[in-house]
């Protein structure tokens, strides 16, 4: 019996179909911006964070650069956007550049360090996300270095555009929700991140993601049997920095802003990890939860601290204990305990209790 | 002409010479037996047949090809199947999973697939359960029925009693009778016993050396010849 088939597996899975059916409806269930911001960060990072899992694990791969491929996407469609004007046009080309330029990368980092010991390709994935850091900073003349670049996006995602009106004219509404371009920027962004994540877990499920999990297990047992592991790891490297790069490009079109901190940042690479962490590496049911909990974390902890603090302010210490201004010392602490009581991840851990139950 | 043919091969394992000369001739078909005591190189040379371990110098031939030097995957693809000693199975995949990675095109021929559930009957009871439940005799059985459910010339198998309940032995050895009707093994053996009724024909490496070769039949019949080179105080 797989994790998956056991009691505490049918809850993971429960748990991702609440969250697919939240963010489904999301812009119905939470009508305010900032909410759609979230639900649109979650969709996004769900795509990057399970091509980040395809490496570390599914195939024992760490890799420090998943987020330079990220925002090889984003600049992609953010310079042609700039460049071309708002047309899908421009999206195309956008996107089309940043997978090539992540795959040609991909494939030169593969072909050269996949053979060596993990912490040399690890180094070198490093030195890679920094280099292209400072590039993104240095040639501001195509990246707008520090400030980044702001652009429009196809006219079907402007706040303004009305996808249908109503008797008088006017934008005309779904359930009191505006059906204009900013309901279309979200559903774009969940239909695309559904796709990828459908593909990613077709991957998984076929007999490559067996090889990929047997080459995680045993590199030598898997090339014993007749799989060529640095074939299979360059392949699944580069399969990974593509989906990497899509999500960019759908980022970017999200935001209508892409800069150093949104797309190559490594507090991204930092939050990628810790995803993966929480969630549990080699599931990506794990992922979703994973990616949830710590977009959630990230915008509504400050407001939960705020109001916690509020609601105790007669109470000595603890109101100064719960000041919003030190939700990442309370992120690191929740951090800790999921890792203390979840060794494998929520996901990995409830389905591995679910199996002994 | 053999199966298989080792000539003065030579490994070097970092900066210790663990193989100084091993010269072998495996023939097609039945189980060819290789003995020695611990330490003695058996395993290296399986590992070194399989290029996990680079013979250097000393050549590797199979079905007259010259395979020294292969990537370990192009051995295996050319029908040459590995064993090894620590039940070399992937404890986190299902029973189905471990399988369906040893075949060519990821589906089973229906025929092999009874065979094995014949020949190993609890990896049918067990099937989707992951391969880290099951007990070390079960482990063995799956180690080697990943080794034949695809059609393969050649099976090294490596010291598969380690271990394992007498009951289990005496089921893995009629397993192997069976198996050696349709490919040749070479089978790395410590426990005579288990090596003498499955061998036809034999060699003795010690010290990374072959010091003998022969029948199994001879071998079995010479006590002091077999007190002179597997006794642990020799």
């Amino acid at each position: 019996m797989t994790d998956t088939d056991t009691q505490g597996g049918r809850i993971v899975k429960l748990a991702v179909l609440v969250i697919a059916a939240l963010l489904l409806f999301a812009p119905f269930l939470f009508q305010d911006i900032r909410s759609l911001e979230v639900a649109a960060r979650i969709c996004v990072f769900i795509v990057l964070v399970a091509s980040y899992d395809l490496l570390i694990g599914y195939t024992g791969i760490v890799s420090f650069a998943h987020t330079m491929f990220f925002g090889f996407g984003a600049y992609g469609a953010a310079i042609s956007l700039k460049q071309m004007g708002p047309g899908w046009d421009a999206v195309i080309v956008g996107a089309v550049a940043g997978i090539a330029v992540s795959v040609v990368i991909a494939i030169a980092i593969g072909l050269l360090s996949l053979r060596v010991k993990a912490i040399f390709f690890a180094m070198i994935t490093l030195a890679a996300a920094s280099v292209a850091m400072v590039l993104a900073s240095q040639l501001s003349h195509f990246t707008g270095g520090e400030d980044g670049i702001t652009y429009r996006t196809p006219d079907i995602f402007k706040t303004a555009t009305k996808l249908m009106v109503n008797d008088e004219g006017k934008v005309a509404r779904l359930f009191g929700v505006k059906l204009n371009g900013k309901l279309a920027a979200y559903y774009f962004v969940f239909a695309s991140s559904l796709i990828l994540f459908t593909v990613i877990l077709r991957l998984v499920g076929s007999p490559i993601g067996t090889v990929l999990k047997a080459i995680r297990e045993n590199e030598a047992r898997a090339e014993a049997i007749g799989y060529r592991v640095v074939a299979y790891r360059t392949f699944v490297f580069c399969f990974a920095v593509v989906i990497a790069s899509l999500a960019g490009t759908i980022y970017a079109i999200w935001l209508k802003y892409t800069g150093p901190d949104t797309a190559l940042s490594f507090t991204i690479m930092i939050d990628i990890l810790l995803m993966v962490v929480i969630g549990g590496m080699g599931t990506m049911w794990g992922v979703v939860i994973g990616a949830t909990l710590l977009v959630l974390a990230q915008y509504y902890l400050r407001d939960l601290m705020g109001s916690a603090a509020e609601a105790l302010s007669d109470l000595p210490l603890l109101p100064y204990v719960l000041d919003p201004d030190r939700w990442l010392f309370w992120l690191g602490i929740i951090f800790i305990l999921l890792v203390y009581f979840f060794p494998k991840g929520i996901a990995g851990t409830i389905a591995a209790r679910g199996s002994r139950a | 002409m053999s199966l298989l043919s080792l000539k003065t091969m030579q490994t070097q394992i970092g900066q210790y010479a663990v193989l100084h000369d091993v010269t072998m001739d495996v023939p097609q078909g039945g189980v060819f037996v290789l003995l020695g005591r611990n330490g003695a190189g058996k395993t290296t040379t399986l590992r070194s047949i399989m290029g996990l371990w680079k013979p250097s110098p000393g050549s590797v031939t199979f079905r007259g090809q010259d395979i020294t030097g292969l990537h370990t995957a192009d051995i295996a693809r050319l029908g040459i199947a590995f064993v090894p000693e620590n039940m070399g199975i992937f404890g986190g995949l299902t029973v189905e999973e471990n399988l369906i990675l040893a075949t060519a095109k990821g589906t089973f021929d229906p025929d092999r697939l009874q065979r094995v559930y014949r020949l190993f009957p609890a990896l049918e009871t067990f099937w989707t359960k992951q391969a880290w439940s099951l007990s070390g005799g079960q482990k063995q059985m799956l180690s080697v029925a990943r080794a034949i459910i695809e059609p393969r010339e050649l099976i090294l198998i490596d010291e598969p009693t380690k271990g394992l309940a007498p009951s289990i032995i005496d089921a893995m050895a009629e397993a192997f009778r069976e198996i050696a009707e349709h490919a040749t093994i070479l089978l790395v053996e410590q426990n005579f016993e288990f090596a003498k009724s499955l061998g036809r024909d034999m060699a003795v490496i010690d010290d990374g050396r072959i010091v003998h070769r022969g029948t199994m039949a001879d071998f079995v019949v010479d006590k002091a010849l077999q007190d002179r080179l597997l006794s642990l105080s020799a």
